[in-house]
């Protein structure tokens, strides 16, 4: 099907309901994570959900750090970066049939915000101008050149087996099976890049307890709330592009298709929770081993699997 | 609307573009060339290049984060947080761009613009790619091997310890042990 040029989105109005179920979405999978915690050490399942909020009111009055020497312009833009990244990424997410802004290139646009993770993650390891926080920067960066090209091409798989950049068209063309169902290699990889990118699990040695946090050690009050806060709606905005590439957007019976996309993300974010106690946290130079020798020609043999399908087939789904 | 966002978005990439030069650190000025290159790929999608768009920002900003790597790889350990000026050799490099500058404005003002023949493709991305790779195939993919083996070539001679010291030469052996060059 070819893309026409045109905007089809549901327009900006629909921002805020996004941002209001993002930040719902984030707070549930921090939640969950709490009650884990909380399990894993002998305190009540129920008590450990409701830490994300006591987190979030003690970081909104705690006192910022100030570093010497810091580049403080910079630190903001690294802090702030995160959760607009996760924001922008949700404007082409498809919440029924439609996405807020629906752009013809939206597998390349979250592509690109992808990347952008990499700057902003390094600004803020970088920029308070301490050693530990600035290891975080650089661990991140290399953990980035192992898990981002097989990221790449676990996004083209979809696209080429849909024909279109536009998610809406990737939906479309998911009538059938599902994609995760037929290229679960793609989706794997997939996986562990969101993880890369919201820097969890296997992959958050930028954050790692050895380096006393990484990143986030000299960041605190309101900032740190950002910069964790930036992390999980990253997070969910990984688990919310999954559904429209993998998972079949808002098919499913009974329900409306945005609930549909609701529930799917939802599953995917508790899966990513779940995954993460249960991994543990890769050395980055070990990984980018890994990165290059076994996930990359994993992620290009399952694309040539959905070229030759694709070809054979006649082209036209 | 799309002409303020176009002339907006312009001044922005122009205004970043000069701050480069002007900011007395060196992050400041990549994350300045960053978003001027931001802002023109921004450009592109408002005139309906929104492939080209989105790869400029993504190219761009990865190219940024990659540069900070090798800034402090080659300069030490940090000193991007070092006030340094962000020009050298100022009087040569002013006369340079000042010439660069006004041929390529006299460039644009000179020749004679053909006016639009036909009606713009319905989707500029196959286009695009027919109209680069259509005839040319042969030599891209050519191309590309040369690049990649280039690349593989230029790492195995620069690595200090690879794989074939850690697995042996036909890397058979089973063994990534630190003490065999494993760990580092």
């Amino acid at each position: 099907m070819p893309d026409t040029a045109g905007d089809d989105g549901l327009g900006p109005i629909w921002v805020l309901p996004l941002v209001v179920v993002a930040i719902l979405l984030a707070l549930a999978a921090a939640g969950l994570d709490g009650a884990l915690r909380a399990r894993s050490s002998g305190r009540s399942a129920l008590s450990g959900s409701a830490s994300p909020l006591a987190e979030v009111a003690r970081l909104l009055v705690q006192r910022r750090r100030r570093t010497l020497n810091r580049d403080p312009v910079l630190h903001q833009v690294g802090i702030l970066g995160l959760p607009l990244v996760a924001l922008l990424m949700l404007t082409v997410v498809p919440i029924g049939d439609r996405p807020v802004l629906d752009l013809p290139v939206g597998v390349v646009w979250f592509n690109a915000l992808d990347v952008v993770v990499w700057a902003v993650v390094w600004l803020a390891g970088w920029a308070p101008n301490s050693d530990f926080a600035l290891i975080g920067g650089y661990r991140f960066l290399a953990l980035a050149m192992a898990y981002e090209l097989p990221l790449m091409f676990a996004l083209t798989a979809p696209a080429v087996a849909a024909g279109s950049l536009r998610l809406t068209g990737v939906v479309a063309a998911q009538g059938g099976w599902w994609f995760a169902v037929w290229m679960p290699v793609a989706f794997a990889v997939y996986l562990l890049g969101v993880a890369g990118f919201a820097v969890w699990g296997p992959l958050s040695a930028p954050m790692g307890a050895d380096l006393a946090g990484g990143v986030l050690v000299e960041t605190s009050g309101p900032d740190r709330l950002l910069l964790l806060g930036g992390r999980y709606l990253l997070l969910v905005a990984g688990a919310a592009f999954a559904v429209p590439m993998f998972l079949g957007g808002g098919g499913g019976p009974l329900l409306p298709a945005w609930l549909w996309v609701v529930v799917k993300t939802a599953a995917v974010l508790a899966a990513l929770v779940l995954l993460r106690r249960r991994l543990p946290t890769l050395r980055p130079d070990r990984f980018l081993e890994v990165g290059w020798v076994v996930l990359l020609p994993a992620a290009l043999v399952q694309l040539l699997v959905v070229a030759i399908v694709v070809g054979t087939s006649g082209g036209d789904s | 609307m799309t002409d303020v966002l176009f002339w907006s978005l312009s001044v922005v990439a122009v205004v970043a573009g000069v701050t480069v030069f002007v900011v007395d650190s060196m992050a400041r000025a990549t994350y300045a060339l960053a978003v001027s290159f931001v802002a023109v790929g921004a450009t592109l999608v408002l005139v309906g290049s929104d492939y080209l768009g989105a790869v400029t920002v993504l190219m761009m900003v990865m190219e940024m984060a990659v540069m900070a790597v090798y800034m402090v790889m080659f300069m030490g350990m940090n000193p991007a947080l070092m006030p340094m000026s962000m020009v050298h050799d100022k009087r040569l490099a002013i006369a340079v761009s000042v010439a660069v500058f006004v041929l390529l404005s006299a460039g644009v003002l000179a020749v004679p613009w053909p006016s639009r023949r036909g009606v713009p493709a319905v989707d500029p991305t196959t286009e695009l790619g027919r109209d680069l790779m259509g005839d040319h195939m042969l030599v891209m993919m050519g191309v590309s091997v040369v690049m990649v083996a280039t690349i593989v070539a230029g790492l195995v001679l620069a690595l200090h310890r690879g794989r074939y010291q850690r697995f042996g030469d036909d890397l058979r052996t089973r063994s990534g042990h630190p003490r065999h060059g494993g760990g580092r």
